[in-house]
């Protein structure tokens, strides 16, 4: 009963809030419907027994990807008053195209045979006395190990790529150049004068 | 000997058509003139062989077509007529030959020139020894193309080029229906031999064939389809158009091609197909009413001709009216000797109005001659030669032959007969008049040449000079040397079948129809001298008052404007209709510019739906996403229940 | 009552029909795009959570967290691809990004 009630709050102010976050004008008003919404989705997954899950989103979505989104949102100095509305042209046509398809998803899912035994049940948590934390941790790295070291991989690439895209060099910065440090030769480095005492090198 | 009759002119043509530009022009003439005059000694060799000793010859040459019941072989046919032929095709080529040399001394392109006459002769040669029908289509055409090659010889020349398309268009016209006559006759006799289908001809009389919608006598059918081919080739009566306007070509071309040979392949062609026109009477008649039309109406338009090449020109168109009389009343061998004779003094003719023309320095127009006879007194006495045969003076040779012509329309006893003798009769009046006006336009009278013209006038070399003289021979000896062969008394023998002989026709006429050429030729030159020597303003006086009917004669009846109302408009229009029409809008508009004007509407209708933002291209994604799902949904997965 | 699997499965949809709404109907900025993915992104993620709690097997929440892994990563790439955009455009408007029509 608690559950259910835990449920709908959950789950109505998730779709509030996305509904909010494509419907507000201020761009940092709708990121922060987006993290009130993935709290609320956290909320659901702890609910769905995938409490690790849960708080991976928590941390690394919210607190990183949202973060940033928050950064570059503030970064880009949008001007709100030139904020067009347009909103209503495609109102009708995607408004039908989008029910249609919200429809057809409900439809689909709801007339799905699924396993009939567990489509009616609540969801249970696996019988067992690990946690999801350590169960998750057990299959991970080792049937699904593979999948592990390639996510590696592609935040290696997207950490590269976002640098590339984004690095400026700035003009007058000084920088080293390692290369041509160590490849000076003694020709290049030292200068033999002859000196007149008295004179200076000038 | 008789294959090199047929292939020394062809070696010559090839030779100097391929190495003429690196020989240079003299040897090319050289070379040609030679091979050709050796080939005329051969012919008349042969002509002694065959025609007068009697051994006739057939050689087998080469397998052509073997296909079904087609057999073509090129073999070679000597007999008397063909003899006949050989001689005045090769005499004449070659005389030519030696004439061109003279004439065409300063124009650079001398070596086609003696290729194409060279070709020509071989052309000619294969026709009249052909064995079969095949071999004398072969022929027919190949001297279509030479005639098209050296009218149109000059080519820098709009209208040379415009004449040699018109005769070889309208040889095309002649040539269809005798192209439908060959194959009516294969349709019929199954073979295309001569022997054979002559054989087996009087078992077809009364056959009837189906053509188009009607069923009528095949012989009848097969003579006249042959003989549309003739009315082409030799330009008679509706398929004349051609011949003034090939006046074009350089002169000796129209002596040898216009005169002597190639318009005569049509009377060959008759005279060879005897055997069948005579079991074809309405062809036959056909034949003599076209020829005399043709005689009568050419000498009407000679009338009044200036050019003096067209006047020639017509008179030989009108001659070879008279052949196809003779042939058409059953005079073969009249029709032959007439051909033989004419040779010689239409081709003296052409010669000579060369010769003038060459003196006067290219000047064609006979209103702008006169008084030559005392400057050019050689040239004068060879075209006074010409003109009496041509006129029929007693006892030169075209008197024989062209008095036996008139008798034999005569002695026909038949309507045809009579309307050909009439108009024969008239023919031969108009006839002495406009060659006596020529010969008094020309050389009598007050010079009417620009003076230096007149002062530089001279006589021809001896290039030219010799062939006058030789052709002067024969227009003055053909006649009595070989009368009583061609038509007297010894025709039968003489023949031998070659061609279809009746021996005694040519006796029962009363005196005078024999007197009554002569009286017409007189009269003619009577008339002629009063109009041009004594009276010189009556011709003005009349072209005045007759104004109509002298542009009528001028323009040749204007055949050639009804011509080219009746058939060159509309083929001009239908064939604008289908080029731009036709071709351009209809097939053109479906096919590649349709296509590609189509393909750029619809791109740039496709265009627009790319806009350009990624938000568009999202929600098409997303109703294409929207379908799919409904269709699984409905159609392909399908609910379960 | 019990909350099903549908029921999550409704919300999971609901989301995912939201964020489609957000690109293609918004007109105001590239950010909302690319918050409309995300919420794609969390709609599929809740998915594959649902069937995971309701199959018992774990392979769904650990196919969840590699979604997360790239959506992570590709929230940087574009907000990357963005902050370039904006230096040489000076906008993030989205009606100005039409180079691509044709």
């Amino acid at each position: 009963m608690l559950s259910a009630l835990f449920f709908y709050l959950f789950a109505i102010t998730c779709v509030g809030a996305a509904f909010m976050v494509i419907a507000v004008r201020n761009p940092v008003h709708a990121v922060l419907f987006l993290i009130l919404a993935f709290f609320n989705a956290a909320g659901l997954f702890v609910q769905l027994g995938a409490e690790f899950l849960a708080m991976i989103l928590i941390v690394v979505y919210v607190g990183a990807v949202l973060v940033l989104f928050l950064f570059v949102v503030m970064m880009l100095d949008v001007d709100f008053a030139v904020l067009k509305a347009g909103f209503l042209k495609y109102l009708p046509v995607g408004a039908t195209v989008g029910l249609l398809l919200l429809v057809e998803l409900v439809l689909i899912v709801g007339t799905w045979i699924t396993a009939p035994d567990i489509t009616a049940q609540a969801p249970t948590p696996p019988a067992s006395d690990i946690s999801n934390t350590e169960a998750i941790g057990l299959i991970l790295y080792t049937r699904y190990v593979y999948l592990f070291e390639v996510a590696g991989l592609i935040l290696l690439v997207a950490m590269i790529g976002a640098i590339v895209l984004t690095l400026q060099h700035k003009r007058d910065v000084r920088r080293q150049k390692v290369s041509s440090q160590v490849g000076r030769t003694r020709e290049a480095g030292v200068e033999l004068v002859e000196v007149d005492s008295g004179r200076g090198l000038s | 000997m008789y294959q090199a009759i047929l292939f020394l002119p062809l070696v010559g043509a090839i030779f100097v058509g391929l190495l003429g530009r690196f020989t240079g022009p003299r040897p090319a003439e050289v070379i040609t003139t030679t091979l050709v005059l050796i080939t005329a000694l051969l012919s008349w060799l042969a002509f002694y062989q065959v025609a007068i000793q009697g051994e006739e010859q057939r050689i087998e040459l080469l397998r052509f077509i073997t296909s079904g019941d087609l057999k073509c072989v090129w073999s070679l046919r000597i007999d008397t007529l063909t003899a006949v032929m050989l001689v005045v095709v090769t005499t004449v080529s070659g005389l030519v030959h030696l004439y061109s040399i003279g004439y065409m001394e300063e124009d650079t392109g001398r070596p086609r020139f003696f290729a194409f006459l060279s070709l020509f002769t071989f052309a000619m040669l294969a026709l009249v020894t052909a064995d079969d029908f095949v071999q004398l289509f072969f022929g027919w055409e190949g001297v279509g193309l030479a005639s098209y090659l050296l009218i149109g010889f000059w080519y820098h020349k709009p209208a040379a080029c415009a004449a040699a398309i018109k005769a070889f268009i309208v040889n095309r016209v002649g040539d269809f229906g005798f192209a439908l006559g060959i194959f009516a006759i294969f349709t019929l006799f199954n073979s295309v031999q001569y022997d054979t289908v002559f054989a087996s001809a009087p078992d077809h009389v009364g056959q009837t064939m189906q053509f188009l919608a009607w069923r009528v006598d095949a012989l009848t059918l097969i003579c006249l389809l042959l003989f549309m081919g003739a009315m082409g080739k030799s330009a008679q009566f509706l398929l004349h158009t051609w011949l003034p306007d090939a006046m074009e070509g350089p002169t000796p071309v129209s002596a040898l091609i216009h005169a002597a040979t190639m318009v005569t392949a049509g009377v060959f062609m008759v005279a060879r197909l005897s055997p069948l026109f005579e079991l074809a009477p309405i062809a036959l008649g056909f034949v003599a009413i076209i020829g005399a039309t043709t005689a009568f109406f050419a000498a009407t338009v000679g009338l009044v001709q200036t050019d003096i090449k067209r006047v020639v020109a017509y008179s030989t168109c009108s001659q070879l009216g008279y052949m196809f009389a003779a042939e058409g009343v059953g005079a073969y061998g009249a029709g032959m000797f007439h051909l033989f004779t004419h040779a010689s003094f239409k081709a003296l003719l052409f010669l000579g109005a060369g010769a003038v023309i060459h003196a006067l320095h290219h000047e064609q127009d006979l209103r702008r001659m006169g008084a030559l006879r005392k400057v050019l007194p050689f040239t004068w006495a060879m075209m006074l030669i010409g003109t009496l045969s041509l006129t029929g003076f007693p006892f030169t040779a075209g008197f024989v032959s062209k008095d036996a012509i008139i008798e034999a329309t005569y002695a026909a006893h038949s309507w045809v007969g009579n309307y050909a003798f009439v108009l024969t009769l008239i023919a031969a009046v108009l006839t002495s008049f406009y060659s006596w006006r020529l010969m008094f336009l020309a050389f009598e009278g007050k010079p009417r040449e620009p003076k230096e013209v007149f002062a530089r006038a001279h006589e021809p070399p001896w290039t030219m000079g010799i062939p006058l003289a030789l052709l002067a021979l024969g227009a003055l000896l053909l006649g009595g040397l070989f009368a009583h062969l061609f038509i007297g008394s010894d025709q039968t023998e003489f023949w031998r079948g070659s061609l279809v002989t009746h021996q005694d026709a040519h006796h029962e006429v009363p005196f005078w129809v024999r007197l009554a050429p002569t009286v017409a030729m007189a009269l003619g030159l009577v008339t002629a001298w009063y109009f041009y020597i004594r009276n010189p303003l009556v011709p003005f006086g009349l072209a005045k008052r007759f104004r109509g009917a002298h542009q009528f004669l001028l323009n040749a009846w204007y055949f050639d404007a009804l011509y080219d109302a009746l058939f060159l408009r509309p083929a001009k229009r239908i064939g604008r209709f289908l080029w731009k029409t036709g071709d351009g809008t209809v097939i053109d508009g479906l096919g590649p510019d349709g296509v590609s004007a189509r393909v750029i509407d619809i791109t740039n209708r496709v265009v627009k739906l790319q806009s350009g933002y990624i938000y568009h291209y999202a929600f098409v994604m997303l109703i294409g996403v929207a379908a799919l799902i409904t269709y699984f949904l409905f159609a392909g997965g399908g609910l379960k229940p | 009552m019990t909350i099903g699997l549908t029921h999550y499965l409704t919300v999971a949809a609901l989301l995912f029909t939201l964020g489609i709404f957000g690109i293609f109907l918004n007109r105001k900025n590239v950010i909302v795009i690319l918050m409309s993915i995300e919420l794609m992104l969390l709609a599929v993620n809740l998915n594959l959570v649902a069937f995971s709690a309701f199959h018992g097997d774990l392979v769904g929440q650990i196919f969840a967290m590699i979604v997360l892994t790239v959506a992570a990563a590709e929230a940087a790439i574009g907000l990357a691809i963005i902050v370039v955009y904006f230096r040489n455009r000076g906008t993030i408007d989205v009606a100005e990004i039409d180079l691509l029509k044709g």
